[in-house]
């Protein structure tokens, strides 16, 4: 029998989210003193060690986005962190869950990222629909402001940061990196050309470290526990735990955190009791609408950056939507698609036409129509797209269409 | 209450990264984004108004017109769909006698959609002002929106 592993939510449910006395009483706000009494280039070394990769989707180095930021413009007078809260990809809620459960723990992770880094100002951009993590976020830097741990030398150190919060105004695309830096300028949510990385030249031009809030909110952990036993959480490739949000027809829909490997098997039938109604499995939508389809044949498979990357799939933001026998691949697809249609921004044509393109194509599909279009018309369309656009909008359509090449081809 | 602009600008330094929050604020207490009001934070900021009314059209939260007492947004989301969204829209749509984007002539009621909002386990929802309602079905919808003096009570 499979068993959550709760590490981050290790305090969901135990201390009132709303009160900073709880949080320290739980062990709050001691990895950050510890971090203060280290050099903030061992505070990354912890970071780099423990291995950890970005949760925010795309699982990049943790430690390495610290070094470079960290590392970038020593003559700056200014740095910047950023909570990215936007969380807005279709079927993702860890990001909610944390906020809501332990906005102390995501503080308290920014306070070490901000040290490593050098950042004397942090941001938390959130999510403008996600009303109650609105609430108890700001709570949370208001109390934690009234003790003097956000502020001018905190906790008696020479370090002294600043956090505010910023709410998104309704863009899916304001969630990517160089979006949401316009974004914040005041700007319409129109991507930047990369390079500059925002290590280099982030908000306002001065070197940024974007992290996801699962991401900072590890840190506290990894700090306290250290990273050697933060790196024999989950498996060698993706250590550590990951929450996974799980939703469609499941009996227990919700949110789970386990070790990383986990089965795909262990958390659909384990954790989420399985296919709703005694129905049979047919499809899992693994890292919402910018992710991949997969069919039971994936269900041994760990659920892990790299060993989903060999089967075709992507673990992404951690959202597991299950669809049951009875559901259509097809009107998946143009739901998808259609959201790309409305979320892209217009800036690069093959994009803006594209992806309105592509659900006219499978509307045609969907009509069953005499000389419809095909899957690999589509595949293709999408791979003009991803080619010839400039952010990672018009890169993602081709990810679950592909996918649905490999694994439901027969659907179409 | 209603403030004015000019004390809705004294919370704000007045720089251009100003703008979004600044259009925030004045939403959340006139409702809606005037001509005049966004020509008054294009003054502040020192900006065009052109460029306010860019950003300000570019978001989907920005309103330039004034919205129902009831703003219900409807999770067009891929969890929602599966678990029948498009039967929820219809369902609200012939309840309250407008369609997506429209405000009632009585002024009650606005229907917008959204992308997911984070309560995909309790799909298909909606949100009523700050509230979720999930689990819905026409029937609940049906209940939810019944009648005048019952329509502000909740359903579990
Ligand atoms: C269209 C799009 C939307 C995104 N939305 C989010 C989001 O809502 N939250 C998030 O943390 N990352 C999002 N990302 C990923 C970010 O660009 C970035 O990789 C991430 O914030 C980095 O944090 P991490 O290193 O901690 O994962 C999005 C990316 C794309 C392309
Ligand atoms: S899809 Fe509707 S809340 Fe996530």
């Amino acid at each position: 029998m499979i068993h959550e592993k709760r590490v981050l939510l290790k305090n969901l449910g135990k201390i009132n989210p709303a009160s900073i006395d709880d949080y320290e009483k739980a062990g709050g706000y001691k990895a950050i003193r510890k971090a203060l009494d280290m050099n903030h280039l061992l505070v990354i070394d912890e970071m780099m060690n423990s291995s950890l990769r970005g949760r925010g989707g795309a699982g990049f180095s943790t430690g390495l986005k610290n070094k470079f930021t960290s590392e970038s413009c020593l003559r700056c007078e200014q740095k910047y962190l950023i909570c990215n809260a936007d969380e807005g990809e279709p079927g993702t809620f860890k990001d909610r869950i944390i906020m809501e459960n332990d906005p102390h723990l995501l503080i308290e992770g920014m306070l070490i990222a901000a040290y490593a880094i050098g950042a004397s100002k942090a941001f938390v951009y959130l999510r403008g629909e996600y009303y109650r993590s609105i609430d108890m976020v700001t709570l949370a830097i208001k109390t934690a402001r009234e003790k003097g741990y956000i502020g001018s030398k905190i906790f008696g150190s020479d370090f002294s940061v600043d956090i505010e919060i910023r709410l998104g105004a309704g863009s899916y695309l304001c969630g990517e990196e160089l979006t949401l830096l316009e974004s914040m300028e005041g700007k319409r949510g129109y991507p930047r050309i990369k390079p500059p990385f925002p290590a280099e030249k982030g908000l306002f031009g001065y070197p940024t470290l974007v992290n996801n809030v699962e991401t900072l909110a590890t840190i506290p952990v990894i700090i306290a526990e250290g990273s050697e036993w933060y790196s024999k959480l989950g498996i060698p490739e993706s250590p550590g735990t990951k929450i996974f949000t799980i939703s469609g027809d499941v009996a227990n829909p919700g949110f789970f955190e386990v070790e990383m490997g986990t089965t795909l098997r262990d958390i659909v039938y384990g954790l989420a009791g399985g296919i709703k109604d005694g129905k049979r499995l047919k499809a899992m939508l693994l890292g919402g609408a910018a992710g991949t389809f997969v069919d039971e044949t994936v269900l041994d498979t760990p659920m892990a950056y790299d060993s989903l990357k060999e089967k075709g799939a992507v673990l992404g933001s951690g959202a597991i939507m299950v669809l049951d026998e009875t559901r259509s691949i097809l009107c998946m697809t143009q739901s998808i698609l259609e959201f790309f249609k409305h979320e892209c921004c217009g800036k690069c044509v093959p994009c803006r036409v594209g992806t309105d393109r592509l659900v006219r194509m499978i509307k045609d599909i969907n009509r069953g129509n005499e000389n419809r279009f095909t899957l690999e018309e589509m595949v293709d369309e999408a791979g003009y797209i991803a080619k010839t656009s400039l952010c990672p909008l018009g890169q993602s359509p081709i990810m679950p269409l592909a996918s649905l090449q490999r694994y439901f081809n027969d659907q179409f | 209450m209603i403030k004015s602009t000019a004390d809705i600008f004294s919370d704000f330094k007045g720089t251009e990264d100003d703008l979004i929050p600044v259009l925030q604020k004045v939403q959340e207490n006139f409702g809606y984004l005037s001509q005049k009001s966004m020509m008054d934070v294009g003054r502040f900021l020192r900006i065009p108004t052109s460029k306010v009314w860019a950003t300000a059209t570019f978001y989907t939260q920005f309103r330039l017109k004034p919205i129902g007492e009831k703003h219900i947004m409807l999770c067009r989301g891929t969890a929602c769909h599966v678990k029948g969204a498009p039967r929820i829209l219809d369902e609200i749509e012939l309840k309250l006698g407008i369609t997506e984007g429209e405000t009632s002539s009585d002024g009650k009621y606005s229907l917008e959609s959204v992308a997911c909002i984070g309560a995909c386990g309790l799909a298909p929802c909606i949100l009523i002002n700050e509230d979720v309602k999930g689990r819905l079905t026409p029937k609940l919808v049906n209940k939810l929106f019944e009648d005048k003096e019952r329509r502000d009570q909740d359903v579990e």
